[in-house]
């Protein structure tokens, strides 16, 4: 069935909220209002307000209550309006979510999914467009989930759910309203599996989120080039399916990973480290990285798009390889 | 307190300047010419007029995402303020910031906000600034009646009270936050009423009316200003538009809407001005003309502005 990212996301969540009742959706105006970018529409008025619950502006508390909830029992989805907002909640993320089960030494269980929407591309500026994931990839106890297309959405979405541990489920902006086939019903997509979105033999590139489809283009463009992209979707990065980067490799000799963050500390350089460390012999250049530059993300139009990775730069970074 | 003519005149000027600058920047928005998010004051210009009558250059405000007013009304350059919205390299950021981020540090206006809640730390911060270099100014922190409910809101509070901070945290109640009714997002139907806890004044007064926020602001920004510490006030108004440029506001009842727009806050002043016999309606109409022709004038200083040159992404990172 043919479905945007967003309603695939939705339908997962849906799917999910009828089949376990102890699934509910917490956030700021994900009732009636159906989400800032209208996400959720349409779930409150299946659901009521006792399982599409709005909250106050109180970021801390949206997060924090599903720690407790879910230790109680419960599988909350929370949602944090914009991936930004996280350093509100920062706290109730990295020492408490994060920690909980281990410190308790494994007795407890804590089943919760924060949702956020990750990036630029809308002229939002620095505390609206941020890429964020690599600062949750350091923390341990917590697993981080990045759809790039719908299928991917919804079935993300009911692992995410189903599983005993905190999920950090990234939904991208400019991502939400692409289309793709969808599975109706149950479908799970397992957390911690990478896709082939592209095979190719000559270099991998290895993307994630709103990076996988400029990959895909790049490879398109590069394919008019006779050079044979392969392009992997991380789809996760913690768990990360290491197996696939270093198989790809293994076939294609050359990598460029792809991500919409900021350079340094970004989760690039983990994959490119790995790369190096386990698969240093399979490689016949160096490893590339396409990025943001290490700045906030800035508002003019001008200026975001220089700043904002494209299939321009992930072409002239495979080029630069050969 | 007595209010002059002059001040009068001057509180409709200024709200005729936030109202005109704002209706203009709804329609650029919808013509397309502005990126990013816009979110629009109008029907809320008697609080930034009202409050910010009693500051000078030297004192601070900390504004939020729906700032314009704020600005306007602290002194800001409309024609900088204009050519921020488009991006352009002479705007207040250098085209960095947008509508959400406007700044004037040297008048002290701390900037607007992305983050609900995030401005109420930083006028405490600079209202301990004001208190540590013993200068006698003050910092305002205006705020949603959302983000009462951040944890910032009340950790301000409590922090500014035990340090007798010469803070003032002006409350706009345009009863909702997005799409969320006050009467749904708190129990208590009195913001003020949470100084209480912080043993801190707190009063509620009407929002449209410039007179009252300005008295009630008055009272608050003495006493900062005499190092009697913070103060709560509530300004209850109403957001005419929708949250932001776009939203349809289903979620808002229409004869709630008929009822707030019979009291708008700018025909109110221009019956008050006429009774007054401050001015005639011929004065009140040239106010509007002339205010017109200067945002006119912002606009065009805006669309004949360069755009930023994309090097220019990677300045400012940090200083030094
Ligand atoms: C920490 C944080 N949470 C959520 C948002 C999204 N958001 C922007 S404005 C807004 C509503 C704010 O309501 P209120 O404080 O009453 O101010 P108003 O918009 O009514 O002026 C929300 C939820 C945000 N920008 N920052």
């Amino acid at each position: 069935m043919k479905m945007t990212y967003a309603e695939a996301m939705r339908d997962g969540l849906r799917v999910e909220m009828k089949r376990d009742p102890n699934v509910y959706l917490a956030g700021e105006d994900v009732g009636p209002f159906g989400g800032c970018f209208g996400q959720v529409a349409g779930l409150y008025q299946e659901f009521g307000p006792g399982r599409i619950v709005d909250t106050p502006i109180s970021e801390t508390a949206i997060v924090g209550h599903a720690v407790g909830a879910a230790a109680a029992g419960l599988r909350p989805v929370v949602e944090i309006m914009f991936m930004d907002f996280m350093g509100v909640c920062m706290d109730e993320i990295l020492n408490q979510a994060a920690k909980m089960r281990y410190m308790f030494g494994g007795k407890a269980k804590l089943p919760m999914v924060i949702r956020t929407p990750c990036g630029g591309g809308l002229g939002a500026a620095a505390q609206h467009s941020q890429c964020l994931e690599a600062l949750f990839t350091h923390i341990p106890g917590i697993k981080v989930v990045m759809p790039a297309e719908p299928a991917d959405a919804k079935g993300l979405m009911a692992a995410a759910i189903r599983d005993d541990n905190p999920v950090i489920y990234v939904e991208h902006k400019m991502l939400l309203g692409v289309q793709g086939e969808v599975p109706e019903g149950e479908f799970v997509v397992p957390i911690g599996q990478a896709a082939v979105k592209r095979p190719g033999s000559d270099v991998t590139i290895v993307a994630w989120s709103g990076m996988v489809p400029k990959a895909a283009a790049a490879a398109e463009t590069l394919a008019g080039e006779e050079i044979s992209a392969e392009v992997i979707d991380l789809r996760t990065l913690t768990p990360l399916d290491k197996d696939c980067i270093l198989k790809s490799v293994g076939k294609t000799g050359r990598l460029v990973i792809v991500h919409e963050a900021n350079l340094t500390g970004g989760f690039g350089g983990e994959i490119a480290a790995i790369v190096a460390d386990e698969g240093f012999d399979l490689l016949n250049a160096p490893i590339k990285r396409v990025t943001a530059p290490d700045t906030p993300v800035p508002f003019a139009t001008v200026l975001e798009k220089a700043y904002l990775p494209s299939e321009e730069k992930i072409v002239r970074a495979v080029k630069e390889l050969f | 307190m007595e209010i002059t003519k002059e001040k009068l005149l001057g509180f409709y000027k200024t709200m005729v300047t936030i109202r005109k600058f704002e209706e203009k920047a709804c329609e650029l928005f919808a013509a397309g010419k502005l990126p990013g998010f816009v979110h629009l004051y109008i029907g809320e210009e008697a609080v930034a007029t009202g409050v910010c009558a009693n500051l000078t250059d030297k004192d601070f405000i900390t504004s939020t995402h729906r700032g314009h007013g704020h600005l306007i009304a602290k002194g800001g350059k409309l024609d900088l303020m204009m050519a921020e919205l488009f991006g352009k390299a002479t705007g207040y950021c250098k085209g960095k910031g947008g509508s959400m981020h406007i700044a004037d540090v040297d008048l002290g206006i701390l900037g607007a906000n992305g983050i609900v809640g995030a401005g109420q730390p930083i006028a405490t911060g600079a209202a301990f600034a004001c208190k540590y270099k013993k200068s006698d100014a003050v910092a305002v922190c205006f705020h949603g009646d959302g983000a009462s409910n951040r944890g910032t809101f009340h950790e301000s509070l409590n922090m500014a009270a035990i340090f007798k901070l010469p803070v003032v945290f002006v409350c706009e109640n345009n009863m909702y936050g997005i799409s969320i009714s006050q009467k749904y997002h708190m129990n208590v139907s009195d913001i003020s009423d949470r100084a209480a806890a912080y043993g801190i004044p707190g009063v509620t007064v009407d929002g449209n009316d410039v007179v009252a926020v300005y008295e009630a602001a008055a009272e608050a920004i003495q006493r900062a200003r005499k190092g009697d510490g913070p103060s709560l006030i509530e300004c209850k108004t109403w957001r005419q538009k929708g949250h932001f440029e776009g939203d349809p506001q289903s979620y808002k009842k229409p004869e709630e809407q008929a009822e707030w727009l019979q009291k708008d806050p700018i025909p109110r002043l221009e019956k008050k001005l006429l009774e007054l016999k401050y001015a005639t309606k011929a004065d009140l109409d040239k106010i509007q003309g002339e205010t017109a022709q200067k945002i006119e004038a912002a606009v065009k200083f805006a669309q004949n502005s360069p755009d930023p040159s994309p090097e220019d992404v990677l300045t400012d990172v940090l200083a030094g």
